[in-house]
């Protein structure tokens, strides 16, 4: 069932937490809305689940074209994972997930064996059958994250909503808990909505990506576009690192393709550090000239921060440790730098 | 880090000296006077008429007083911490009034409002209704005293506790009633327990408020304090301590409940 958010807004006393915010969820697909706290991205989630309403006359909510928006949530048809998971503590496993069938009206109530088939299947389809007679105290925080997926499950609902969902996990558990997710999403086909602040999370499993900024929707589209197509300076700093330079200081600064850097009317450039190409100094050419400051060799990458010769301006460089083994280069070397790539932003875009 | 040992000897004896001075043994003497003419005696003591009608006003009074602040401290802790509204800080604060008030001023208040001489005393007394020296005027009194206990005792864990569990419940497609039976009760009942307990205790042994709202008609507005009181005053201190043992009986067994409830909720963290 596809969602559409119609000029949502909301506030809470005197914050904006969303303002006109469209959204637009196709069948069948995963999203992400991904935004820094305090973007309004959760509060757009639990609008759309109906755990809030918009302001009194400023939106609307669409199921699959129907107007849902005075629907209460229990009606909606909505399955939602909150970010700390929310299981009945005072419930083994078996029963959080039996919950939403056994509080239907009596003549809605599939039968106790049914119930119980059903919930069982669901545990097995998480991978956590054996585990039915748990109580939340006594899993981990992976297990319980699916035990509240499998109890949303089981009211079988038209879409899936999931609120950081892998936010209170280790960093081991969380990768692969989202690969899972993937997998999981192109078993079941379930319209989805999670909504993180990791952008590699967003990217890396998304369909599509929704970035939300201080209320608004930033850019939408797939996970490549956003990356190599950012609408606004704030979508290019959120999705990476990134160089904000002043434009003079790349009078004689030349792409490595030997064309010059666009430069927008705010005379600013957005450069990643990995589109930064370092070659000797005394080797000549295009480029700008930059002496290493810091030098930061650990990991896959090597990281090195330059100061720009003549505008001190501090730029940050990443590249691989064969290059830099190649380069030979030692803290307060000078270098020769060139951009692969670069952004900018007309100023007149708003953000 | 360690205490040198003459220390901590020091301290457990000044401990121990002041629970067995002030504790200890003012209980021992109350089971001591109350027995000191024989079993019959006591038994005749708590058995006689006036004392069963106190004993009988008291369980009423509690019978309607802890179920009326059972309903009252739910509702008015359920809203303060699951939802936000203009005059939340106000309520609050508000539940905390009889800690912060005399007794005796809490039952004055009955007085000035009730009593013969009050705002609504002439209107009731047109309408034969009794309320200042009568039931009704004891129960609003230990009602009145008793209100936070409830309250005092699930906000903070109800606070503690979000609004998340709830949330699923309502998107599962709980109503209101499935959500407070299936969800939030069971999250609370030892909180809940541990207030009733309280509040027991506190309304059967309220004096200050009961006593000025009462009259201390003897077999009619006297509860178990007053009568105690009265014996006392009549010199017949043996039969006061035979009243007064029974209040401290309850006394102990609501210590023994209570630190049931407490061994039960620290086994289940």
């Amino acid at each position: 069932m596809s969602i559409e958010a119609l000029g949502i807004r909301k506030k809470f006393g005197a914050f904006t937490a969303l303002d006109g915010v469209d959204l637009h969820v196709p069948q069948g697909k995963l999203v992400a809305v991904l935004g820094p706290s305090g973007s309004g991205k959760t509060t757009l989630l639990r609008i759309i689940a109906g755990l809030e309403f918009p302001d009194p006359g400023s939106g609307r909510i669409l199921f699959h074209g129907d107007d849902v928006t005075d629907i209460p949530a229990g009606k909606r048809g909505v399955g939602f994972v909150f970010q700390h998971y929310a299981l009945f503590r005072h419930m083994s496993v078996f029963e959080n997930v039996a919950f939403g069938l056994r509080v239907r009206r009596r003549r809605n109530r599939p039968s106790s064996a049914t119930i119980s088939e059903r919930a069982h299947r669901l545990l097995e389809l998480v991978q956590l059958d054996g585990l039915a007679g748990r109580f939340p105290s006594q899993l981990s925080g992976g297990q319980r994250q699916r035990v509240a997926l499998a109890r949303a499950l089981a009211v079988e609902p038209k879409v899936l909503l999931l609120d950081e969902p892998f936010g209170a996990l280790d960093a081991r558990v969380r990768k692969e808990l989202r690969r899972w997710l993937r997998r999981f999403h192109d078993d079941i086909q379930l319209t989805t909505i999670f909504v993180t602040h990791d952008q590699e999370e967003a990217l890396e499993i998304a369909d599509e990506v929704v970035i939300m900024n201080e209320g608004r929707v930033e850019q939408v589209g797939t996970p490549q576009e956003v990356y190599d197509k950012p609408a606004s300076p704030f979508v290019y700093q959120f999705l990476g690192n990134v160089n904000v330079m002043r434009a003079p200081a790349l009078a004689g600064a030349l792409r490595a393709d030997g064309r010059a850097a666009e430069v927008a009317r705010d005379g600013q450039i957005y450069v990643r550090p990995h589109d930064i190409e370092l070659t000797p100094h005394d080797a000549g050419g295009p480029g700008l000239s930059a002496i290493v400051r810091h030098l930061h060799a650990a990991g896959p990458h090597a990281r090195l921060l330059l100061e720009q010769v003549q505008t001190r301006e501090q730029v940050e460089v990443e590249i691989s440790r064969s290059e830099l083994s190649e380069l030979n280069l030692r803290v307060n070397d000078l270098v020769r730098m060139r951009l692969r790539q670069s952004h900018s932003f007309d100023e007149d875009y708003a953000i | 880090m360690r205490d040198p040992a003459w220390a901590r000897w020091m301290l457990t004896a000044v401990a121990l000296v002041f629970l067995v001075l002030f504790l200890v043994l003012p209980l021992a003497v109350v089971f001591a006077q109350a027995l000191e003419k024989g079993l019959g005696y006591y038994l005749a003591s708590i058995s006689e008429p006036d004392a069963m009608s106190a004993i009988r006003l008291t369980l009423l009074t509690v019978a309607i007083v802890v179920p009326s602040n059972v309903i009252f401290g739910v509702a008015a802790a359920w809203a303060i911490a699951k939802f936000s509204f203009p005059g939340k800080s106000l309520l609050t604060t508000l539940i905390d009034l009889p800690f912060a008030v005399s007794p005796v001023i809490s039952g004055l208040v009955y007085v000035l409002v009730f009593g013969a001489q009050g705002w609504f005393g002439p209107w009731l007394i047109a309408h034969n209704v009794r309320v200042i020296f009568a039931v009704p005027g004891i129960v609003l009194a230990t009602a009145f005293v008793t209100c936070p206990f409830v309250a005092r005792e699930l906000i903070p864990l109800m606070q503690s506790q979000g609004t998340d569990e709830e949330c699923s419940a309502v998107t599962l497609g709980a109503n209101g009633w499935q959500t407070f039976w299936r969800v939030t009760l069971p999250n609370i009942k030892w909180g809940l327990f541990y207030g009733v307990i309280l509040c027991n205790a506190r309304a059967m042994g309220e004096f200050g408020a009961v006593s000025v709202v009462s009259g201390h008609i003897r077999g009619q507005t006297n509860t178990m304090p007053l009568h105690v009181e009265i014996l006392y005053n009549d010199y017949n201190i043996v039969a006061a301590f035979a009243v007064a043992s029974l209040l401290a009986l309850l006394a102990l067994a609501t210590l023994v409940l209570k630190s049931i409830v407490e061994w039960r909720q620290t086994g289940l963290r």
